[in-house]
């Protein structure tokens, strides 16, 4: 079970400003999830390998070769707050 | 601090952040040139943009796998990546693809040398992940209202490399951080340059009574970007530590943030939920299944590593070991020694203390004018291995004497023109004529009958002296050697 905590603790690792009544509704919603997560570990998996992945694929690489990038105004151009260069953030508060 | 002045035994751990020679990023085509313009080496996939599908590059898991073998690694045959969630504004996915349950290796050794043996450290992991972006501050940290982000960085291959807690000083520790470079740059997987950050470090370092068997508290310390810091951190650090715990205090399990220029460690409270990572295997990539016979053709192109270079040249040619350690800094420094050796004493007829000469002519001309844990600088040398023995050889054959050979060296890495080129040019070629050099020993003679009369009396440093103002008035031409026994002969004669 999910309760009031746990959701406030996963909102504040997301960084989401969860209001009273969206805080209620998420524990709700995720407690729902876990419940059919319940369903399907009903489901009998004694003697298979656990996977991380439905299709049945490995090793996907590719050479080590240099291709074209964005031009710097394409990068910056959904940027809120561009500055010469950069990309311009509110600074991080470390202490 | 020599341990024995504590009561307490300190316990450290390192993790070891290396960015990888490949040409292009971990998981999409960027190129990884340092120093780019910034924001002109990113793409959809770098910048974290929606709906992009990251590729692994072969070439960053051949390095790793390469670096494994050499640590001694088991390579797993089965790794998977994993995703890694905070939030910090370098980092424009929020999570970071790294490797967790399942890294490609596990359980190795570096052999370290310090003061009184070799110790082996345990290496408990190594893996793969992608760097994150660059954070520069506006104005300066404490009136920063803004940070600016250059994303070039972003997604450049890192190998993570976390040893078991088994350094046991500050010194060690340092060791380990040389020791590892060595490794990588001789490799070839890592330019192991500190100063551009392709290299760098994370201590956890807990102190505990001496002689108890369980650990204590341990700190993790970040920003530890030269041997000399990671050396200075901890040896502030352990200090901190004993002084709480002697004053009764309980040590906090945190992170610190060593400030170089202020030499101390200060605490991080920031991260008070970092590490709350979530963890969970990248839906984007598919796991890699190791095939033996790759592993076997890394194993089979390894070259030979720092620890064994020095070991041999020890052994066959009787070089001091600080001499071996100062040559391995770099793979271009050690091929730099090598090809020298090779031109001047080949197999058959090597003079014995050719080496040596090599050695020390290196370590205190070459490596005076060039950085020698530069790979590019040494292998651009404007003296290459050959013009640098062409200049032994002329001290060997006493054409010239080694005074004059320093200032020989210095025009040839001005100009790049060879040695024998400078002297004829330069008139500089010893003195050895005996008619001519006695003529100048008399006009020395006679001016300094009292250095002479010194000499009679058995002040024999006067010959000395003598010797000196002859070398000064054949501005340094002189073979000291010839110039020596004229001397003692007409000393003898009058």
């Amino acid at each position: 079970m999910i309760d009031r905590k746990d959701v406030e603790h996963v909102a504040r690792l997301t960084r989401l400003a969860l209001t009273e009544p969206e805080l209620e509704r998420m524990r709700v919603e995720l407690n729902s999830i876990l419940a059919h997560l319940d369903t399907l570990r009903a489901v009998p998996t004694e003697g298979i390998e656990p996977t991380s992945h439905a299709v049945d694929i490995v090793n996907v690489m590719r050479e080590d070769e240099v291709e074209p990038c964005l031009p710097q105004d394409a990068a910056l151009a959904n940027a809120p707050d561009p500055s010469g260069d950069f990309f311009r953030v509110p600074r991080i508060i470390e202490e | 601090m020599s341990p024995a002045a504590t009561p307490y035994e300190t316990v450290i751990g390192l993790e070891v952040h290396a960015q990888l020679s490949t040409r292009s990023k971990m998981f999409c085509g960027c190129p990884t040139t340092f120093g780019a313009r910034p924001n002109t080496q990113t793409c959809p996939v770098c910048l974290g943009l929606p709906g992009v599908l990251p590729v692994v590059n072969r070439r960053a898991v051949e390095f790793g796998i390469r670096t494994a073998l050499a640590f001694g690694c088991r390579v797993n045959e089965a790794c998977r990546f994993a995703r890694k969630h905070y939030y910090y504004p370098d980092m424009p996915k929020n999570y970071q693809i790294s490797q967790y349950e399942e890294p490609l290796a596990e359980d190795g050794f570096l052999e370290i040398d310090i003061e009184g043996g070799a110790r082996s450290i345990g290496i408990q992991r190594l893996h793969l992940e992608e760097d994150v972006g660059k954070l520069l501050h506006e104005g300066t940290l404490e009136t920063a209202q803004a940070s600016l982000v250059d994303f070039n960085r972003s997604g450049v291959a890192l190998m993570e490399t976390v040893s078991r807690p088994e350094l046991s000083s500050p010194e060690e520790a340092a060791a380990y951080l040389r020791a590892f470079r060595a490794v990588l740059v001789f490799l070839g997987v890592c330019d192991g340059n500190m100063e551009e950050g392709s290299l760098r470090c994370d201590a956890n370092v807990s102190i505990r009574p001496r002689g108890s068997a369980k650990l204590g508290t341990k700190v993790e310390i970040k920003n530890l970007n030269s041997f000399r810091n990671v050396q200075r951190a901890l040896e502030f650090e352990v200090r901190r530590q004993a002084q709480a715990l002697d004053a009764g205090e309980r040590i906090a399990q945190e992170t610190r943030l060593w400030e170089a220029e202020r030499g101390y460690t200060r605490s991080m409270r920031s991260k008070e939920f970092a590490h709350d990572y979530r963890y969970f295997p990248e839906p984007d990539l598919v796991p890699l299944q190791i095939d033996r016979r790759w592993v076997e053709e890394i194993r089979a192109g390894l070259p030979e590593l720092p620890r064994a270079w020095r070991q041999r040249v020890v052994a066959q040619y009787g070089l001091p070991p600080y001499d071996a350690e100062v040559l391995t800094q770099s793979r271009a420094l050690v091929d730099y020694y090598e090809a020298a050796l090779r031109e001047w004493a080949p197999a058959s007829g090597t003079a014995a203390d050719r080496p040596k000469v090599l050695s020390n002519w290196i370590m205190s001309e070459l490596l005076r004018v060039l950085p020698g844990d530069d790979e590019q600088a040494v292998r651009g040398s404007p003296i290459p291995p050959r013009h640098l023995v062409g200049l032994l050889r002329l001290i060997e054959n006493s054409t010239i004497s080694g005074k004059i050979a320093k200032d020989v060296f210095q025009k040839m890495f001005d100009s790049g023109q060879d040695a024998p080129t400078i002297v004829e040019r330069d008139g500089l070629t010893q003195v050895a004529d005996e008619g001519a050099l006695g003529q100048v020993i008399d006009s020395v003679m006679a001016a300094n009958s009292k250095a002479i009369e010194d000499y009679r009396r058995g002040k024999k440093e006067a010959k000395g002296a003598l010797v000196g103002q002859v070398m000064k008035a054949t501005r340094g031409k002189a073979n000291p050697a010839l110039v020596n026994r004229l001397l003692e002969d007409k000393l003898s004669q009058t």
